[in-house]
């Protein structure tokens, strides 16, 4: 009976060790740290300046920034750059249709881009673009073949290509930023990106401690009760 | 006052029988006094319930069943309804949740033999309540149209079209359609709160009629009835179930609710199972998904779906699939005919029965885990074996369950 409920524990416990991903390429772990609210404001700033250009971010309002430590004023003068309201859809200042047909595929919408690619997957394909002459844009990358997006941050990154015996990445000529800088500048993006996806995920994890001790509190409780009904039984 | 509730109560039982009921199915119904760790799952399993009736109202509020609004209407929920993110994760973790429940409540009964005469009905409307239990699932999970969403569906749709001759027109009636688009949306919507909650509210209310008819089985799986106390008529085994299971049971649900809130507030997605990575993409009916795997709780009957390789006696090697896995979950329904042990109770059952089990729970598990899978030669194979297995267990019952040595069963429950 003991061995049974062993089992069973053992069991249950499969779905948090064995989570099943199929790779080729190693992901970078992704440096990011949720509740550094300075990293969330600069990546907040980038993701304005570079994403927004092609890519909406449709689920997200303006003025849930203030989760991040901005003010309305904050928010006005640093995020919004099209002239909306703070109570707006982060939405893309490029049209649909318009980007279909100059990518051949319009960019996705990045609300809950963590959710579906997670934080490393982000962090490793920021960083690995090359030059491609074979494409469509003239860039490709190492974890996405023969994407539709031209490397947007390459005056930053610089230019890399691929040695095709190595399989690695080389830097033929450098940009405004260090490896160093474009890996941590890289970092907030995603950190940022992660935000996005979950804007509450702090706040939810603060509850969930109160509840949780809440509940602890009740099970001894709801303990004692039973024992004190079942003493005259057996 | 005492006087006063007293004719209350009286004016209430004269045109309603209150304490009648009060007294048959609570403080009067005799439960066996030994239920241990299995025999919370009946009771969490109606906890779960309402979590889902009640947080499936306030999100049908505010989403929308519209296949170019659906999974915007969620995100909605999930940022701009007030504590919208709460609800929506109380729900989806209650419909994993639902199922692990479930699956405990089923095998606490195939080991104490709570199938056995005279629960034969009880096992079959329980039964029921587990097909509307996938169904209700399946319904659900199409509603976010995410790209596992969309998918998961197409799968499960392309299933009605590879029987015979129907097959082709029976999918388009179930869509609506020729493809799945908002037509189906909309209907299997209206099929995930309206008609399937009536029916699983219905047959639940059903299962414990029958349940207080034939009494509670126990561990020992003895019947307590058979032992009564000449004088009050009360088995001498049974308490009543208010209030010690009552407070029991409250304990019970503690315990579950700090695994739930485990869940929904710190690992609500659980590593991609409960919520999966693809379906926070859009459904996008021009772009299939390179894996495809439906939810954990349907992936053992998935594996089985996919381990059949062969087509053989004019049958194609789908159609075989399909029977496969229809087979597999009908034929729980046929365990009370099964077993033709002397006994009910694994206690008293011999090694045959205990290895059989234990093999059916390792293939159970395995072949949830190759569902996860894209399939390779060695995973197929695997499935094909589990399978075999997991068959095995219920086919040669008959057999080994009549040949295995038992032990003899107690007169009075044990502890």
């Amino acid at each position: 009976m003991r061995m049974i409920k062993i089992l069973l524990l053992a069991v249950l416990l499969i779905p948090f060790v064995a989570h099943s991903s199929s790779q080729e390429v190693e992901l970078d772990k992704a440096p990011i740290d949720k509740t550094d609210k300075e990293s969330l404001k600069r990546g907040a700033d980038s993701f304005v300046a570079y994403c927004l250009t092609c890519h909406g971010a449709d689920f997200m309002r303006y003025n849930r920034h203030r989760d991040i430590g901005m003010s309305e004023d904050d928010i006005r003068t640093e995020l919004i750059r099209t002239g909306q309201k703070t109570g707006d859809l982060m939405e893309a200042a490029m049209r649909k249709k318009e980007a279909e047909q100059w990518f051949g595929v319009a960019p996705p919408d990045l609300s809950v881009i963590a959710r579906s690619r997670g934080a490393d997957w982000l962090y490793t394909y920021l960083r690995t673009f090359y030059q491609d002459t074979s494409t469509y844009s003239g860039w490709n990358n190492l974890i996405f073949d023969k994407v539709a997006m031209p490397h947007v941050l390459h005056h930053l990154q610089g230019w890399q290509t691929l040695e095709p015996e190595t399989g690695n990445l080389v830097l033929t000529k450098s940009g405004t930023m260090t490896k160093d800088e474009y890996d941590k500048f890289v970092a907030d993006l995603v950190n940022y990106m992660v935000y996005l996806g979950e804007p509450h995920a702090p706040y939810r994890k603060e509850l969930g401690v109160i509840v949780l001790l809440f509940l602890f509190g009740m099970l001894g409780l709801t303990y004692l009760l039973k024992k004190e009904y079942w003493r005259d039984i057996h | 006052m005492n006087k006063q509730q007293n004719s209350m109560m009286e004016w209430i039982d004269k045109r309603f029988p209150l304490t009648a009921t009060w007294k048959a199915h609570l403080s009067e119904y005799y439960a066996p006094k030994n239920f241990n760790f299995w025999y919370y799952f009946g009771s969490l399993a109606l906890l779960v319930l309402v979590n889902q009736l009640l947080t499936g109202i306030f999100l049908t509020m505010n989403y929308k069943p519209d296949a170019g609004m659906a999974f915007a209407s969620v995100e909605y929920i999930m940022r701009d309804v007030d504590f919208g993110w709460l609800i929506r994760y109380m729900h989806s973790t209650g419909a994993s949740m639902f199922f692990v429940v479930v699956y405990l409540h089923m095998f606490r009964g195939m080991m104490y033999g709570s199938y056995r005469k005279p629960r034969e009905l009880l096992w079959l409307i329980g039964m029921a309540i587990f097909f509307v239990l996938m169904s209700l699932a399946f319904t659900g999970y199409i509603l976010p149209w995410g790209q596992m969403s969309y998918w998961g569906a197409q799968v499960i749709v392309s299933m009605f079209g590879a029987i015979p001759l129907i097959g082709d027109t029976l999918s388009n009636w179930i869509l609506g359609d020729f493809m799945l688009s908002d037509a189906a949306l909309n209907r299997f919507f209206a099929y995930h709160v309206v008609t399937l909650p009536v029916l699983i509210v219905v047959l639940v209310f059903v299962h414990i009629i029958a349940l207080h008819e034939t009494g509670s089985n126990n561990p020992d799986g003895i019947e307590i009835k058979a032992n009564k106390d000449p004088q009050t008529g009360i088995p001498v085994d049974g308490i009543p179930f208010h209030p010690y299971y009552t407070v029991k049971d409250i304990f019970g649900v503690v315990g579950f609710l700090i695994i739930f809130c485990g869940i929904i507030f710190f690992a609500p997605e659980m590593g991609g199972y409960f919520l999966e990575d693809n379906n926070f993409i859009p459904a996008n009916p021009l772009h299939t998904p390179d894996h495809i795997a439906p939810v954990w709780y349907f992936t053992p009957y998935y594996s089985m779906l996919r381990a059949v390789t062969v087509n053989f006696l004019g049958v194609d090697a789908k159609l075989w699939g399909v029977i496969l896995m229809a087979a597999a979950v009908v034929i729980f329904c046929f365990l009370p005919w099964l077993d033709r042990s002397p006994v009910k109770s694994i206690r008293y059952k011999g090694p045959y029965f205990k290895i059989a089990l234990t093999l059916f729970v390792i293939s159970f598990f395995v072949l949830g885990w190759l569902g996860t899978k894209t399939p390779t030669p060695l995973y197929t194979l695997l499935a094909q074996i589990f399978t075999v297995i997991y068959f095995a267990f219920f086919l040669l019952m008959p057999w080994y369950s009549k040949i295995d040595k038992t032990k003899p069963e107690p007169m009075n429950v044990t502890k």
